[in-house]
């Protein structure tokens, strides 16, 4: 590192992007960028691919079956291992 | 022991907790915002089912059930593995409710358990993954490129949400348990180094090497469409 962010090399700069951004400081605003496409466009990519990521994989309910099944599997657990009877999981 | 009642008539009574010392407080049903581990609901009902209360337990389920299902659910892609794991999880955690010492946040806690669980499942599955730390280490053919490439094929505008999924799905399990929980759950870097047993610094790391991951990934996936 030269101690001048805006001579940085790709490398350099690189290595310190974690950092840069989940410190929560304005990456973009870094000195790197303001001559760097190719870092720029790492960035753009990057915060895109975080900020999509707020989308994915919408959260969901297990089926009401998986608590029975809980449940029952701690009735036999407590019964030492005696099925009380309860259905058991089927998987 | 007496019948514990079932999740959904925990989560219907729970939907408003009259405070003995305030107003009442409602019980969020979202999954997305991380329980808060100070809750003085979840503080009592933690306590009476580490006493051995059946109905606490199966409180205790309601508030958790859906985060913990959707993490396994997005870690191994299949509902019916999900739900098996999520019962796993569950199972254990009534296992050991005893054993928690308030060292972490109970969801933290709650969350380490199940990602081991997970972790298991993918180890039986034949996966190259033994162990949290190996998780956290993906093999050297596993990481990022190094080359950032051609500027035009800059993922500019909004990324088709399927496409991405795919390649989270696609991510060493490690880099894709990291993304999971911090780009899509939102933890935070000092919960997820809880989680996994790992530094702040190592988890900043990962998430950053898991989102160059992906980069190259959806970078791939551009350029072939470019060819066709």
């Amino acid at each position: 590192m030269t101690g001048d962010a805006g001579k940085l090399s790709c490398a350099e700069f690189q290595a310190q992007l974690a950092e840069l951004i989940s410190a929560g400081e304005d990456a973009a605003a870094h000195p790197h960028l303001a001559s760097c496409e190719l870092c720029r466009a790492l960035l753009s990519d990057l915060e895109t691919i975080a900020e999509a990521a707020r989308q994915l994989f919408p959260s969901e309910e297990p089926p009401e079956e998986v608590w029975e099944h809980i449940e029952s599997a701690i009735r036999r657990e407590e019964a030492g291992g005696v099925d009380s009877g309860v259905t058991p999981p089927h998987r | 022991m007496p019948d514990p009642p079932s999740p959904a008539q925990v989560q219907s009574r729970n939907r408003t907790i009259q405070s003995p010392n305030g107003p009442a407080t409602t019980v969020p049903n979202r999954s997305f915002a991380p329980t808060n581990p100070t809750s003085p609901i979840d503080a009592d009902v933690l306590a009476r089912a580490q006493a051995g209360d059946h109905h606490a337990f199966a409180q205790l389920y309601s508030l958790h059930k859906r985060r913990i299902y959707s993490l396994c659910l997005r870690m191994v892609g299949n509902i019916a593995e999900a739900e098996d794991l999520t019962q796993e999880a569950f199972l254990q955690l009534h296992r050991k409710i005893a054993t928690f010492r308030g060292d972490s946040a109970f969801s933290t806690w709650l969350h380490r358990l199940a990602i081991n669980v997970v972790l298991m499942q993918l180890r039986k599955k034949g996966l190259s993954l033994v162990s949290l730390d190996e998780a956290m280490e993906p093999g050297p053919d596993e990481g990022p490129s190094r080359s950032f490439g051609a500027a035009d094929l800059a993922l500019t505008g909004a990324i088709d949400r399927l496409t991405l999924e795919r390649a989270v799905a696609d991510l060493p399990a490690g880099y894709r348990l990291i993304f999971i929980l911090h780009d899509v759950e939102g933890f935070e870097h000092n919960e997820i180094a809880a989680m996994l047993d790992c530094s702040i610094g190592n988890s900043k790391s990962q998430l950053h090497k898991a989102r160059l991951k992906l980069r190259d990934a959806l970078r791939n996936q551009k350029r072939q469409e470019a060819r066709s």
